[in-house]
């Protein structure tokens, strides 16, 4: 699977937050999960989406350090390496 | 609130998709997998040692006009429930139903029951209940459509001498049916519990006649008569109804 971009990731993180009824205009980098109304459940599908497109298995310990939009990025694109 | 779609709204079957019964190959299990291939679905007939009885499970719903094919794995083992769940997928297309139907009994008195015999029955009733549903759900919420049915008994939220471990198991199943269903029902996911009281299958031929007349409804009930619940509760019609038990008993709970 080639590296994808920090772009794609970007993207493929909005959308489905957005799927979880995060409001789009609410979304950036610096938004908190937890302000945009993202559980754990959305975060639980959150993990397989990312598995499925990126193939980075994020352990539940990695995913209770997410807080922020940019940090689920961050730890996406350091594990895609 | 958002207005976005969060997908609980969507509870049309999802096209292509299918349903799996552990512990098909008779009794109740049978049954039920008969009752939702007759509802149109194809039907994964699980089975763990009777290829003759998952082979008639699969021959009496073809023969009426559906589809199923039996699928061999001792659910107990807990690297099964995940191998089964990726064998259905590949042959049958995407999980939409679960029926947690395989079970076993191992009666003793408490204070006499050996460990083997405790953890052999909590495996088998529990354990693969979890992990079926733990992967289960997981294919569901994807798809915003998902229902889970786990077969748990009378015997549990009541007593009954000798059954302490087939007691626990069921008792907690019904708990984990709860907790389960309230993490996933705004993914349109809906977990339940059908909870059978004396029903005449080859596992309780056993059990005194005297037993049936301690229900109200004085006879013990049919394998059609369980499946015919768990199949409302797969069906579209059932879209609101989650983490509850629906005791098919003849009153027995009452």
């Amino acid at each position: 699977m080639a590296e994808p971009s920090n772009e794609q990731i970007e993207q493929v993180i909005t959308y489905a937050l957005v799927t979880f009824g995060a409001e789009a205009s609410a979304i950036s980098r610096d938004a908190e999960l937890e302000a945009l109304d993202i559980d754990s459940l959305d975060l639980a599908e959150l993990s397989q989406i990312i598995e499925e497109q990126f193939g980075v298995e994020l352990t539940s310990n990695d995913v209770a350090e997410i807080k922020t939009v940019g940090d689920a990025i961050d730890l996406v694109a350091a594990r895609a390496k | 609130m958002s207005s976005e779609p969060t997908g609980a709204e969507a509870q049309r079957r999802p096209e292509g998709s299918c349903a799996l019964v552990t512990g098909a190959s008779r009794g109740i299990g049978a049954a039920i997998a008969i009752a939702l291939a007759a509802d149109g679905w194809p039907v994964a007939v699980n089975y763990n040692s009777s290829a003759e009885g998952a082979a008639a499970t699969v021959a009496a719903i073809e023969a009426a006009g559906g589809r199923a094919l039996a699928i061999q794995g001792d659910v107990a083992d807990p690297a099964v429930p995940a191998q089964l769940i990726e064998a259905v997928h590949n042959q049958l297309g995407p999980l939409a139903v679960l029926v947690n139907n395989a079970g076993v009994r191992a009666d003793g008195l408490a204070l006499s029951l050996s460990d083997e015999d405790w953890q052999r029955v909590l495996d088998a009733n529990l354990g693969s209940t979890y992990r079926l549903t733990r992967g289960a759900l997981r294919e569901m919420i994807r798809a915003r459509f998902g229902r889970v049915v786990n077969i748990a008994s009378v015997i549990g939220p009541r007593a009954n001498a000798g059954q302490a471990n087939y007691a626990a198991s069921k008792a907690a199943v019904i708990a984990f049916t709860k907790t389960a269903a309230v993490e996933v029902a705004r993914r349109g996911v809906t977990v339940n519990a059908v909870a059978p009281g004396l029903i005449a299958t080859d596992m309780t031929q056993e059990i005194p006649s005297t037993l049936s007349e301690r229900v109200p409804a004085q006879r013990p009930g049919r394998p059609e008569e369980v499946a015919a619940a768990v199949a409302f509760l797969a069906s579209e019609r059932a879209s609101y109804i989650t983490a509850t038990t629906l005791y098919v008993d003849g009153g027995l709970s009452a």
